[in-house]
């Protein structure tokens, strides 16, 4: 492993998943509690779409993922507040539109060369310094919003109507909980790809949450375990050759089921 | 003539009202709910609201509470749209369904309720922290306050909400269903306390709860799509009859403790 640092593609790798880690940590802990996490799973594929744009249109494939996944998130948001009941079934439909076109406007691009597996189940090993300041930036971003709105995020997430009827802004709090959810996953996808987003986003918040007594302690456990799994996987690939984002995911399920197993054991239901 | 003018002038009452629904009509869908509900509830009154599962009871206080908007009708709360008095309101929901897993202490439960008063982006003050103590001591829930609030009974659970409305300082306190979970004995310290707090607070229950009613309230209505309301705390028979739609006789358990009135005699 040591050797294998001395390599720069490596030294980026290390950085991209601790980032990564960082901010599925915080941010997955508020798509857990609030429930949205099919919303989130909905704005990873969809992203694909604007890949294919990108791609399409010679702007730079990740701007347009960013640009079309915060668009996209927005839309499901009004669909999941204005039509609560078929919430799930507008934003299954949007995910899967989302990836049709993203696959149609990458087939229709002249000389596409580009590696669709690579967006599907993440480069981490091909992550430009470029990308690891954007990551930066995006941290940065998502902790001050988290640090700043720390205690109307927490009632909003506890209970919605209560906060609602003190005053609080749900409704733009929620959109740009969206926001951040978006750009954050275009970010993800670089490292785990978009179809295994939904488990580094969900997994280490599920394990944290059982441990913690409050919001701001699950965000720096799950983070913290976030950064076990994505190192752990990181590893395990470079020992083993295999896919990394595949392996990551693998470490954090290990991890999930130890979790279930370990709870079941140490607290016999009732 | 002069009596007639001055009975149109507008008596500029709005302040004195807590609350006042004109023509208030709901429907969830096609199902209708509420139906051209009228009244107006005065300051320092003390409302318990009768009725059966489904007539409307909780969708009547979301009104209130401006989380629902009437189709038709206008709602004013302390002379304001809903919207702009809830802060001004102290809200302990029925839902018990809030997540259990939510990692959350009882503390920072009761401390929501100071966000009506707090201001966007920043951390609660001291003076938040002694409010809040106040209020879990009044609820005896204090001691409990470093404790996950998914570990606590239904009742103790209860009585946490029940300080969080408390911590807003409101002017009105509505309580949906607040004994449905509690224990006994807690039941009647929390009336006691509510009583206290009338000095101060307008308060309306739901309640199912009909010898409670009587014993504490000031005035009574029931819904079930109609709204019934009387002013003073007496059950009418009418009101017996829409809640439960079936002829259901008022009867009263011994005298020292008669909480309902004669019934009549045919």
């Amino acid at each position: 492993m040591w050797d294998a640092l001395q390599l720069e593609f490596m030294r980026n790798a290390l950085a991209a998943g601790l980032l990564v880690s960082l901010i599925c940590g915080v941010l997955g802990t508020l798509v857990v509690v609030n429930r949205i996490v099919f919303i989130s799973g909905g704005i990873a594929h969809a992203a694909y779409g604007g890949i294919g744009l990108g791609l399409y249109f010679g702007v730079s494939p990740a701007l347009g993922a960013t640009l079309f996944s915060v668009a996209i998130s927005m839309v499901m948001g009004v669909a999941s507040i204005k039509s609560k009941e078929r919430a799930d079934t507008i934003i299954g439909v949007m995910w899967a539109l989302g990836m049709a076109l993203g696959i149609i406007f990458s087939e229709l691009t002249p000389g596409y060369n580009v590696d669709l597996m690579s967006y599907l189940f993440g480069s981490i090993l091909s992550v430009p310094g470029s990308d690891l300041w954007y990551m930066v930036c995006l941290n940065l971003v998502v902790l001050l919003f988290v640090f700043y709105f720390y205690k109307e995020l927490v009632a909003m997430s506890y209970d919605e109507e209560f906060s609602f009827v003190v005053g609080i802004p749900v409704r733009a709090l929620y959109f740009a909980l969206l926001g951040l959810i978006s750009l954050s996953v275009v970010m993800i996808i670089r490292v785990v790809g978009l179809i295994l987003v939904i488990a580094l986003l969900t997994i280490p918040p599920f394990i944290a949450e059982k441990y913690t007594s409050s919001l701001g302690k699950m965000m720096v456990l799950a983070s913290l375990l976030s950064m076990v799994f994505t190192l752990a996987g990181l590893w395990a690939s470079y020992q083993f050759n295999l896919a990394s984002g595949a392996t990551i995911i693998m470490v954090a399920g290990v991890g999930f089921f130890l979790s279930l197993g370990i709870g079941a054991v140490a607290a016999p239901r009732k | 003539m002069e009596q007639a003018l001055s009975h149109t002038t507008e008596p500029m009452p709005d302040v004195l009202y807590a609350m006042e629904f004109e023509g208030v009509c709901f429907s969830y869908e096609k199902t209708e709910v509420l139906k051209d509900v009228n009244f107006r509830l005065k300051q320092g009154e003390f409302l318990g609201i009768i009725g059966p599962n489904g007539g409307g009871k909780t969708t009547l206080v979301k009104l209130m509470l401006g989380l629902l908007r009437p189709d038709r009708g206008k709602i004013r709360i302390l002379g304001q749209e809903p919207n702009a008095a809830s802060r001004r309101v102290g809200y302990v929901p029925q839902s018990m369904d809030l997540s259990r897993a939510f990692p959350i202490s009882v503390m920072e439960v009761a401390l929501m309720g100071r966000l009506a008063r707090a201001r966007m982006g920043k951390r609660y003050t001291q003076e938040d922290e002694e409010k809040v103590r106040q209020v879990l001591e009044k609820v005896g829930m204090w001691e409990h306050r470093r404790k996950h609030i998914g570990k606590l009974s239904g009742g103790q659970k209860q009585r946490v909400f029940i300080a969080r409305a408390l911590a807003t300082d409101p002017e009105i306190l509505f309580l949906d269903e607040p004994t449905a979970s509690i224990d006994p004995e807690f039941q009647v310290n929390l009336y006691d306390i509510l009583e206290e707090l009338n000095k101060r607070v307008t308060i309306v229950v739901i309640t199912h709860d009909i010898g409670v009613v009587s014993s504490y309230m000031k005035s009574i209505a029931c819904v079930n799509k109609h709204f019934i309301f009387h002013e003073g705390s007496h059950i009418s028979q009418d009101m017996i009859d829409m809640a439960y739609q079936c002829p259901v006789e008022l009867v009263a358990h011994g005298i020292p403790h008669r909480v309902l009135p004669s019934h009549k005699e045919d």
